[in-house]
């Protein structure tokens, strides 16, 4: 059950995405996060949606792969949702349940802030799908360069992160086998309130954040063995080059944010759907 | 050509009481001399805790010596501006494969090494394609490593060393963790390497059937060698190897309890084939 959170994983597939440089993906993943929030209206949702699906097609990954990496942030979705539902006074009010009501407004918002946070996470969990923990570290790298002057160690903290990546299944595979070590020994995980179940963590935790500790120990000294001595003279296997479908990436990114805005500040704002 | 030397190395872990204050030293390696000549396959034996592992990492200037002196082809570990050229000149597969693989691709994780050794891209590709090769992985290039096998993994890791070009490739227990078959590959792999490749092997065991194959066997006990010698002068001492809790292959076993029993079979019974035609000779008489 565990393993099946694929937030953040490498899809390995052959299509356009997966051949852009990662510098085009990093920036257009964040160009992207901020038309989320550039309109109101049904017809920017509508572009970004046709956007979504066009990318979504092009990156080959399977629809339901990227619906699982949705797991993990169910409940913070709930959250949102419902703070959204009951705690907006404005609008008409369309049901009243004791001191709380929906109001449409608050429908509406609702609606649309768990729309948008869906839209945020597959667009940058495509990007981690389509892209190597190692490109993202170069692209990464690459961008952040120019921090290195001002002595921000932008190379060891884009390794950091490639490692962290590479360790998200190891250790989620190590956590499967410890629960059900401790299950087969009577723990019982899934019963209990909230703060009873956060207390049967513990015996989860601890021996693997040991064993972390141990490979973060193995993985290090085997980086050495390597010659590995941080960024300095280090050449790369996968140089970035911009080619040409990187700069037709750039132009349609920069199409599609015109085209957000363009249509966030004239379409109609009021046109709902209820 | 000497590849590996080590003189009297000595070498000691700092024991300390709860506060951090140093209140001993336990040596883990005590006065060993080992020699390994270019080309050739070593094997080092010993039960857990004999100073084996330790003594691998010397090889790779990961431990320095306390006391006494490592050559790596000709180069001292202790000096600081020799380490890299040391680093390159052995190469180290450790015993886990999850925790040394550094790439979320097979082919990436093999350019690492060259990588920071700052070889030129092309010449990287070309490296990361015949290492693959070498090691009979290069149909899994794009593969992620979490979805291979133990031995898989493991051929992948020394693919990584090869891709460095030592001259020298240390692996210690590489097998200590996979089932027989990983086992079985990863011998595989080994062997190929120094047919094709004329590396020099050092291979750092427990499992005797490993070494059946070595040119010499250093085995070690508490710190020091205790035997050194060729598989058959070593295999013929079967209660000593005993003594030093290591697990002798079932078939000397067999001849050696044959011959206790009055059979005249000789010392030293490495395979199979060689006790059954040893066997087959008594029955013929």
């Amino acid at each position: 059950m565990i393993r099946d959170i694929t937030i953040g994983q490498y899809y390995p597939a052959k299509s356009i995405l997966h051949r852009l440089d990662p510098r085009v993906k990093l920036v257009s993943t964040l160009l992207y996060l901020i038309s989320l929030f550039l309109f109101k209206s049904i017809a920017g949702y509508l572009a970004v949606t046709v956007f979504l699906v066009g990318i979504i097609r092009a990156s080959k990954v399977p629809f339901r792969y990227i619906v699982k990496g949705l797991k993990p942030i169910v409940m913070l979705l709930m959250i949102t949702v419902v703070f959204n539902l009951f705690l907006q006074k404005d609008g008409e009010v369309l049901l009243r349940i004791w001191k709380l009501s929906i109001t449409t407004v608050g429908l509406r918002n609702a609606v649309y802030m768990a729309v948008r946070l869906i839209y945020l996470i597959i667009g940058s969990s495509l990007m981690t799908f389509t892209t190597t923990p190692n490109e993202l570290t170069d692209g990464i790298e690459a961008l952040l360069h120019p921090l290195n002057k001002v002595h921000v160690p932008v190379h060891e903290v884009a390794m950091m992160m490639s490692i962290a990546l590479r360790f998200i299944p190891i250790l989620l595979e190590e956590t499967d086998k410890i629960m059900k070590a401790q299950q087969a020994r009577g723990a019982d995980f899934e019963s209990g309130n909230m703060i009873q179940r956060a207390k049967s963590m513990i015996p989860i935790l601890v021996p693997l954040f040991v064993s972390a500790f141990r490979r973060a120990y193995d993985l290090a000294m085997a980086m050495e063995a390597r010659c590995y001595r941080g960024g300095e003279g280090r050449t790369k296997m996968k140089p970035l080059k911009y080619q040409t479908r990187d700069r037709a990436a750039y132009v349609t990114m920069v199409v599609y944010a015109a085209a957000v805005v363009a249509i966030g500040r004239f379409a109609p704002l009021q046109v709902w759907i209820f | 050509m000497d590849m590996v030397q080590t003189e009297k190395l000595v070498f000691e872990y700092e024991k300390r009481d709860e506060d951090g204050n140093v209140i001993g030293a336990s040596r883990a390696i005590d006065e060993v001399d080992i020699d390994v000549k270019e080309g050739q396959f070593i094997a080092v034996l010993g039960h857990n805790g004999s100073g084996k592992s330790t003594l691998a990492k010397h090889l790779n200037a990961i431990l320095v010596p306390t006391d006494g002196t490592v050559w790596v082809d000709g180069r001292n570990t202790k000096k600081p501006e020799e380490l890299w050229n040391v680093r390159q000149a052995a190469g180290m597969v450790f015993q886990n494969p999850d925790n040394q693989i550094i790439g979320t691709v097979v082919e990436e994780d093999v350019g690492f090494g060259p990588e920071n050794l700052g070889v030129p891209t092309d010449e990287i590709w070309k490296r990361v394609e015949d290492s693959l090769k070498a090691v009979g992985m290069l149909s899994y290039r794009h593969h992620s490593p979490n979805k291979l096998s133990g031995g898989q993994k493991q051929r992948v890791a020394i693919a990584g060393v090869v891709a460095m070009e030592p001259k020298c490739i240390v692996l210690d227990e590489p097998t200590a963790m996979l089932d027989p078959v990983g086992r079985k590959e990863v011998l595989k792999t080994v062997r190929k390497l120094r047919e094709e490749k004329k590396v020099t092997v050092i291979l750092i065991t427990h499992y005797m059937e490993e070494v059946v194959d070595a040119d010499k066997i250093y085995v070690m006990d508490h710190g020091k060698v205790v035997m050194e010698g060729t598989p058959r002068e070593i295999f013929s001492e079967v209660e000593k190897l005993k003594e030093y809790r290591l697990d002798v292959p079932q078939v000397t076993i067999l001849a050696d309890e044959l011959r206790k029993r009055g059979l005249d079979i000789p010392k030293g019974i490495l395979r199979k084939e060689e006790l059954v035609s040893e066997i087959t000779k008594i029955l013929q008489k």
